[in-house]
């Protein structure tokens, strides 16, 4: 029991963290959800992809020198912003491409697309890394090495502390965005209706261009944070993390951007927990390895005894 | 292909380009050792008989000709086609069956391999010693005439697995179905990774081995050529079932639940049991295979159950054709041959060209790596360029081309 005190502080900060990252990543599903009902199923590479951006971006700062010069904080923003801003233009390039042709052709055809996209996107970043530096696992040049003590038995990384204020900094900027901004407004229009909003003048494929560019951004920025936090990347890191965010986005309420926000944290805290206690619970019959089963199983939980998800409403199928 | 038809008036015509194709396929196969392109040709010739306008008798006896007598004395000689063909054989089945979940019922599995996993993992824990650590009034590894009884023991396992894990996923939508499926597949390897404490079930990541090969009145049948007509019988029972499927009540429930659900449910479909039928249908068939495959391998491991093996059974039925059996059995042989054949030897050639020092190409960038890129390219072409696959089936091409029809034009929106 005491072990269970002495380990809750650090073991939350954790759960907090991943938390973030999946809920930034959420944000991507919900928000393409939303609009088109549409899984995009290569969210998970994009968020890949923007971490090898990041990455690229940050050796080649440090490659011309000018890394360990310039404040830490400065090169992780030029990370975040070509990061996440070349990740929305893969969106939108694959939106362009592959799904925006098979709109109107069922809900298999276009699903089954955007798992081909994503299998693509996984090897051709293989391709390119093996090219480039003969090796497909990449590590983060580090940033922030600094550490705070909170107690005796408490570390905070001052990276951590960054994800998090990063993260949450996202959220409030995309949350003020949708509901102030005149495009924020659109953007709720089509999702409501698409028929009625582009008759009220609004420019729906435009709307759906600029969610295809806002989700895959975050997603890549997401991915920045995720190099950051835990260094080393390769071309697979997206797959798993992928389907847990989507399934935050579930267990938020899917469609539902604070729901992707809540569910993301709650579910990084839950995984983060589960697999700190349940060998220490089951007497370690049952340990960290089935960390990932976790997330699968609060998936199909949620699904079966409370589909619409924590903040979702209730929607039913249009006839 | 119409052409071609109506150009051999009469019943003889017929019989001889059937005779001739499968002639000059066993030919070809049999003069030239270890040819990719002998094998499609042969695969090729039994697809034109299944095209001509013969009567389904006179099909069948060319089909089993071919497959029950010709290549097994070619691969008697030849084991190279004899394995290629096993392994065919497999992925046919395994294709067929996801064909009744995906192209049948509409729904998408992702999840697939789980089943397939399911059946190996129960013929291999009583086939090995492994049965020995949590059953103990019995002798372990049990005697190779088993295999007899696992084969319907499996299918029926499997079966129920996919009831099981049907009964809460499928009264969701189809979108959340692919996830839920996708996170089974996953779930089921993680376990079976993962179960060799507290007790040693699955012996985890070391997989189990040896798993004993089938045997008939004491007789080991552990030659490929065993194998061979072991899978063959297989895929017969699946064909048969799937084509007696295909136009059966059941069958037509399916596609009116494909088309639209909420119409069929107004005709008075059950919709949850003729989903749970499809989904337990497929899953049989992966089950039953399973044994095959843990027999055949002699060895398992979570490793070969994974979401890529789903994808690459997927992948099968969409590029033959979604709702086709002969799309499924082409769709089947090119993928198989692609991943094992083509990439592989495309491999071998560039090796070749880095040790003579003509082209250095780093080792990972192997093209026998890169499945991956071509199972995504195989989808994303396909659902573009021909979401109906190579060898459509009817309906659904014209479900697939009338949905294509209904789409406003550019720039609208609807």
């Amino acid at each position: 029991m005491e072990q269970f005190w002495s380990m809750l502080p650090q073991v939350v900060i954790d759960g907090l963290t991943l938390g973030f990252v999946y809920a930034v990543v959420a944000l991507g599903y919900t928000m393409v959800y939303g609009i088109l009902e549409f899984i995009n199923f290569a969210h998970s590479e994009i968020f890949m992809f923007g971490a090898f951006v990041g990455a690229e971006t940050l050796l080649f700062l440090q490659s011309a020198g000018v890394l360990n010069t310039m404040p830490a904080l400065l090169a992780l923003l030029v990370a975040l912003i070509v990061g996440a801003v070349l990740s929305g233009f893969l969106g939108v390039a694959i939106e362009r491409v592959a799904y925006r042709p098979l709109r109107n052709v069922g809900k298999l055809v276009p699903l089954i697309s955007a798992i081909g996209v994503s299998f693509i996107l996984q090897d051709v970043v293989r391709l390119v890394e093996g090219l480039w530096h003969n090796a497909f696992y990449v590590n983060y040049p580090t940033l922030f090495s600094q550490n705070l003590h909170l107690t005796k038995n408490v570390n905070v990384p001052v990276k951590t502390l960054i994800v998090i204020v990063t993260a949450l900094g996202m959220m409030v900027a995309l949350t003020a965005f949708v509901q102030k901004s005149r495009m924020g407004k659109a953007l709720r229009a089509v999702a409501q209706d698409p028929t009625t909003a582009s008759l009220m003048g609004v420019n729906v494929n435009g709307v759906i261009s600029l969610t295809f560019f806002i989700g895959p951004a975050l997603g890549g920025a997401a991915g920045v944070l995720f190099g950051m936090q835990y260094s080393l990347i390769h071309p697979y890191i997206g797959f798993i993390l992928g389907l847990k965010a989507f399934t935050a986005a579930v267990f938020g309420g899917i469609g539902n951007i604070p729901g992707a926000m809540v569910g993301g944290v709650l579910l990084g805290l839950f995984e983060t927990l589960g697999s700190a206690y349940l060998g220490m619970a089951t007497g370690g019959v049952v340990g960290a390895e089935y960390k990932d089963v976790f997330a699968f199983v609060i998936l199909i939980a949620v699904l079966i005894f409370k589909p619409s998800g924590l903040l979702g409403e209730v929607v039913r199928d249009k006839v | 292909m119409d052409k071609f038809k109506s150009m051999l008036t009469k019943p003889w015509m017929s019989y001889l380009v059937a005779l001739l194709a499968m002639g000059g396929a066993a030919l070809t196969v049999s003069v030239v050792p270890r040819s990719l392109f002998a094998f499609l040709f042969f695969i090729g010739s039994v697809l034109l008989v299944y095209y001509l306008p013969l009567s389904t008798k006179a099909k069948l006896f060319f089909v089993l000709i071919g497959t029950l007598v010709l290549m097994p004395i070619i691969g008697s000689f030849n084991l190279y086609y004899m394995n290629v063909a096993t392994q065919v054989g497999i992925y046919v089945a395994l294709a067929l069956g996801l064909n009744i979940v995906v192209g049948f019922a509409g729904l998408l599995d992702l999840g697939y391999v789980a089943f397939y996993a399911t059946g190996a993992y129960i013929y291999a824990i009583f086939a090995s010693d492994q049965a020995g650590n949590f059953i103990h009034f019995a002798k372990f590894p049990l005697a190779g005439e088993w295999f007899w009884v696992f084969l319907p023991l499996s299918l029926l396992a499997a079966g129920i697995t996919g009831i099981l894990l049907g009964l809460p996923a499928l009264r969701l939508r189809g979108d959340y179905l692919a996830i839920v499926t996708l996170g089974f597949g996953e779930i089921i390897r993680i376990i079976f990774n993962n179960l060799d404490k507290p007790v040693n079930i699955t012996n985890g990541p070391k997989g189990i081995t040896p798993i004993q090969p089938p045997a008939l009145f004491g007789f080991t049948l552990n030659k490929p050529i065993y194998y061979y007509f072991i899978v063959m019988g297989i895929v017969f029972f699946v064909i048969f079932v799937t084509r007696r499927l295909e136009h059966s009540r059941i069958g037509r429930a399916w596609a009116a639940i494909r088309e639209d659900e909420v119409a069929a449910r107004a005709m008075g479909i059950p919709l949850l049991r003729t989903k749970l039928m499809a989904f337990a249908i497929g899953a049989s068939f992966a089950g039953m295979m399973g044994v095959v495959f843990a027999a055949k391998q002699t060895f398992i491991d979570p490793s070969s159950f994974t979401f890529m093996e789903s994808i690459g059974v997927l992948a099968m039925v969409i590029l033959g054709g979604m709702g086709s059996i002969p799309g499924a059995i082409v769709g089947a042989t090119a993928v198989v041959m692609l991943q094992s054949q083509v990439l592989k030897s495309f491999s071998e050639f560039l090796a070749q060209l880095r040790d003579s020092g003509i082209l250095n190409i780093p080792t990972q960038l192997e093209p026998a790596k890169f499945e991956r890129l071509v199972f995504g390219l195989i989808l994303v072409v396909m659902m573009i360029f021909r979401p109906q696959g190579l060898i459509p089936a009817k309906r659904r091409e014209m479900e697939l081309l009338e949905e294509k029809a209904d789409r406003p034009a550019k720039g609208e929106e609807s």
